[in-house]
């Protein structure tokens, strides 16, 4: 079988035949006959010119597919066809969409990969937008801020605002950008860009301004952690992106969430926390947040701010003085009846991010937790997933 | 190099105002009244409610469509042209292939500025003409659409009076000033096109001008953008883009009103789409009422592309003013000296197609790219009723029916393009044309409804958000004072 393919495509039954689209395509890959409006997959290259200048959305349609639709084929089409179901082995890198560029796909491919499937985005969650600046077209944004999270010495986390200025940058909470460093590799090629998950929500930083922010560990040698590190305000910054279309929140407002996560795998939940603050949600959520220290927990001060009504916080230490390490497998194991309820609730959705070594313990725990009720984590987890309700993001 | 739009000046444009002390004085002046109009034209409650709207930031394909809320009398109302091609050439006329011209030619001055106070005249009217309808919103998306419309029927309205004080002095600080003094309507000063003096009086006719009457207005923006002379064509090129967004909003707002009518019909077992009374008891519209709105709407149109044979037009694609619709993608000398085209006349009482001199025919040729382009709207609603499994089908009316300019004027025709008598058109026309009853019916559906994700019974809801929102979300949060 040949290896799948991701096609742009264009949805008939939307379309109003304007051909705005094929009058901006810089390259001609976007064509019509009397009935339709089609994308030319041998010409079209992802440059997304197209996309905000269609007034109906029909033009925001992608399949990924094992042999492209040709353009007599669209042509003929009435309605868009489904998306082909591909072999339950077939990975998220080869079947998925969460970005256009091979790289990336892969990336985000291998960090959803501790979910056990293919990643499925919440049926509530909000249509996201990628790939509308790439490595050959960056978007160039403003450094607004650049505050030091963690008091230890060791860990030294920070919170970048970046300001896309005039550019739009739908992005979603969950969703990541790709921040490329100045400078080439050892064989004189530019860096790729490096992904990070934003922390803030969809309408900005601050409310309806154009800007969002990243949470960013230094890595000792870490090419694009120092260089981000150590912005400073008004700098500019080359990033592509956004990236991903699964790790996302419900929009539904009753729908409950637990967030489990370590160090900077906190990101998404602070921009999903936000979200749900800013609009209203009535379902619970609950923070099971792993660090070493207090002093090395990201967000420590702010996160206690956030009432225990909105966000019940379980903050779990591995190295306070004179206490027994705790990790956050052994929280959720101490929560068992509170997890029992929230596996049993169809509302319910799971996110897990952070290192990947975490990943291990948290699949341990939840099978006993599972165990306990007689049933199979496995079943629990493939079926939660495959309602978009269980999400794994770790690196 | 990204055209960056400028905003050190209280007009954003990409034309450097700030450093066009002239202009920017003479549309500084100009500023209040605009704003003036704009303010005494929409309720007062839509004035302070903050409209999900689309602005554009820059004139590249991934600046122009920023959505934020926004107040209307904030919105920023600007001066964007399309970048400017290099080496552009004439494309049509006896200056074919010579270089486009920046500034206006002298010879063809009138010519110009008259086209250019047309196209400004109806950009106001069709805003004057819809300034109630956000009473009676079936919604608040729908809301949002009309005012999206009416921002950038104000924009387009910006356009060309830059045009007017940019490259015609005096004369055209004057009609710039005219194009707010005239009202849609109004007896001492009307706009100047028939079509834009009617009242839109109800959502169907907006959803229909829009439709019809917005599609004339692109097809002239077609025409002008193929204009030799430079910056009128970058203008109307990057209008285009927003016109674009008046047919979405027609198009579907017709199409859901069929869904909605087919879909009621089918919930209460309606086969027979003539069971008028019955459909109507629904609270939907029925199928021969939305086909007779169309025949209105249509031929109204129709009507603005003026005379079958036209030596006005002639002369101006002659001139190089003003080209056909895609010029660019036509195939042939683009002069038409010795070329023909096929137009309706009127020999001995029936219409026939006679070949005429392309030139003159020019005007004829548009129209028909127009009703090409109109016929495609139409099979797509039909084949929404066709998927609703209704035996019904709607139809552009002949070219002849309810003509009042050209050809077919002085004549009665039915539908179906048969001339008929006096006695026969009176008793046809109510089935053809939409009465008073049928307007009073209409208008007793138009009950706003301003929940959002909620829509009124007489119009499904959207299968696609705007900028991908989900179903409820508020695309107006209106004023409550």
């Amino acid at each position: 079988m040949n290896k799948p393919v991701k096609q742009h495509l264009i949805d008939p039954e939307i379309c109003i035949r304007c051909y705005t689209c094929e009058m901006t395509c810089p390259i001609e890959a976007i064509t019509h006959n009397d009935d339709n409006v089609v994308v030319d997959f041998d010409k079209c290259n992802f440059c997304m010119d197209c996309i905000p200048v269609c007034p109906t959305g029909s033009i925001d349609e992608w399949r990924v597919v094992s042999e492209p639709y040709s353009l007599d084929q669209q042509f003929e089409w009435m309605e868009l066809p489904a998306q082909e179901e591909f072999a339950e082995g077939a990975s998220e890198e080869a079947s998925g969409l969460e970005a256009l560029d091979d790289d990336m796909a892969r990336l985000l491919a291998e960090a959803h990969a501790g979910a056990g499937g293919k990643a499925k985005a919440p049926a509530s969650a909000s249509k996201a937008s990628i790939n509308l600046y790439t490595l050959a077209k960056p978007a160039e944004v403003t450094v607004q801020g650049n505050y030091r999270l963690t008091a230890d010495d060791d860990h030294d986390v920070r919170h970048i605002i970046l300001d896309a200025g005039g550019l739009p940058f739908p992005l979603l909470e969950g969703q990541s950008v790709g921040v490329i460093p100045p400078g080439s590799d050892e064989n004189g090629k530019p860096h790729l860009p490096r992904l990070y998950s934003i922390s803030s929500p969809r309408s900005g930083e601050r409310p309806n301004y154009n800007n969002f922010s990243l949470t960013v560990k230094r890595e000792e040698k870490g090419i694009c952690s120092n260089f981000v590190c150590d912005l400073k305000s008004g700098d500019k910054v080359q990033v592509t992106g956004p990236f991903g279309s699964t790790f996302l929140m419900p929009n539904d407002s009753a729908a409950r969430l637990l967030m489990i996560c370590t160090g900077t795998g906190s990101a998404p939940f602070r921009a999903f926390t936000m979200q749900r603050q800013r609009s209203g949600a009535t379902g619970d959520m609950t923070l099971v947040f792993g660090a070493r220290t207090a002093d090395a927990l990201p967000y420590f001060g702010p996160l206690k701010k956030v009432p225990e009504t909105v966000l019940k916080k379980h903050l779990v230490f591995s190295r306070e003085a004179e206490k027994p390490k705790r990790y956050v497998q052994d929280e959720l194991r101490a929560m068992e009846e509170e997890i029992v309820g929230l596996l049993n609730d169809p509302t319910a959705h799971i996110y897990i991010c952070g290192l990947r070594a975490m990943e291990e313990g948290v699949e341990a725990a939840f099978e006993n937790i599972a165990e306990s009720t007689g049933r199979a984590w496995k079943e629990i987890r493939d079926v939660m997933r495959s309602e978009g309700r269980y999400h794994v993001e770790t690196y | 190099m990204l055209d960056i739009v400028e905003y050190d000046t209280l007009i954003p444009n990409n034309v450097s105002l700030s450093s066009d002390r002239r202009v920017l004085k003479a549309l500084e002046k100009w500023h209040p009244g605009y704003i003036n109009w704009w303010n005494d034209l929409i309720p007062r409650q839509f004035q302070e409610s903050l409209v999900y709207l689309r602005t554009a930031v820059s004139v590249d394909p991934k600046g122009w469509a920023k959505f934020d809320y926004v107040k209307m009398p904030e919105y920023r109302w600007g001066i964007l042209l399309a970048p400017q091609v290099e080496d552009r050439k004439i494309p049509c006329g006896e200056h074919a292939g010579e270089p486009a011209w920046q500034e206006v030619p002298g010879e063809y001055r009138a010519m110009l500025r008259r086209l250019i106070v047309i196209q400004g005249d109806t950009e106001p009217a069709s805003v004057e003409q819809q300034r109630h309808l956000g009473l009676t919103a079936p919604s608040l998306y729908d809301m949002r659409n009309l005012f999206q419309v009416n921002v950038e029927e104000g924009r387009h309205l910006w356009a060309m009076v830059y045009l007017l004080q940019k490259y015609f002095g005096a004369d055209g600080r004057e009609e710039a000033d005219d194009l707010l003094r005239r009202q849609s309507g109004s007896e001492e000063a009307p706009r100047m096109l028939g079509a834009f003096n009617e009242e839109t009086p109800d959502w169907l006719s907006f959803f229909m001008f829009t439709y019809f009457t917005d599609r004339d207005g692109k097809m002239q923006l077609e025409a002008l953008a193929q204009s030799g002379f430079d910056p009128l064509s970058r203008t109307c090129r990057f209008m285009l883009t927003e016109e674009a967004h008046h047919m979405f909003v027609g198009e579907t707002g017709v199409g859901r009103t069929i869904q909605r009518t087919c879909e009621a019909m089918k919930e209460a077992g309606i086969e027979d789409p003539y069971e008028i009374e019955k459909i109507r008891a629904l609270g939907v519209i029925d199928l021969p009422t939305i086909q007779k709105k169309l025949n209105l709407h249509y031929t109204l149109s129709l009507d603005l592309f003026g005379q079958e044979v036209s030596t006005n037009a002639a002369n101006s694609f002659n001139a190089g003013i003003k080209g056909r619709y895609m010029e660019h993608r036509l195939d042939d000398d683009h002069k038409l000296q010795s070329d023909s085209y096929v137009v309706w006349q009127l020999e001995d009482d029936k219409p026939v197609q006679r070949e005429v001199p392309a030139l003159t025919a020019i005007n004829m040729r548009l129209r028909d790219d127009y009703t090409r382009d109109a016929a495609g709207g139409v099979s797509r609603w039909n084949k929404i009723i066709e998927k609703e499994g209704i035996n019904f089908e709607m139809k552009l009316p002949h070219e002849s029916f309810n003509r009042k300019i050209g050809v077919f004027s002085d004549k009665l025709f039915n539908p179906e393009g048969k001339l008929v008598s006096g006695a026969e058109y009176d008793q046809g026309a109510k089935n053809w044309l939409p009465t008073h009853a049928d307007g009073d019916f209409i208008q007793s559906l138009m009950k706003p409804c301003y929940e959002p994700g909620k829509y009124a019974s007489w119009i499904a809801s959207p299968k696609v958000g705007i900028d991908n929102k989900p179903g409820d979300f508020e695309y107006v949060k209106l004023h409550m004072a």
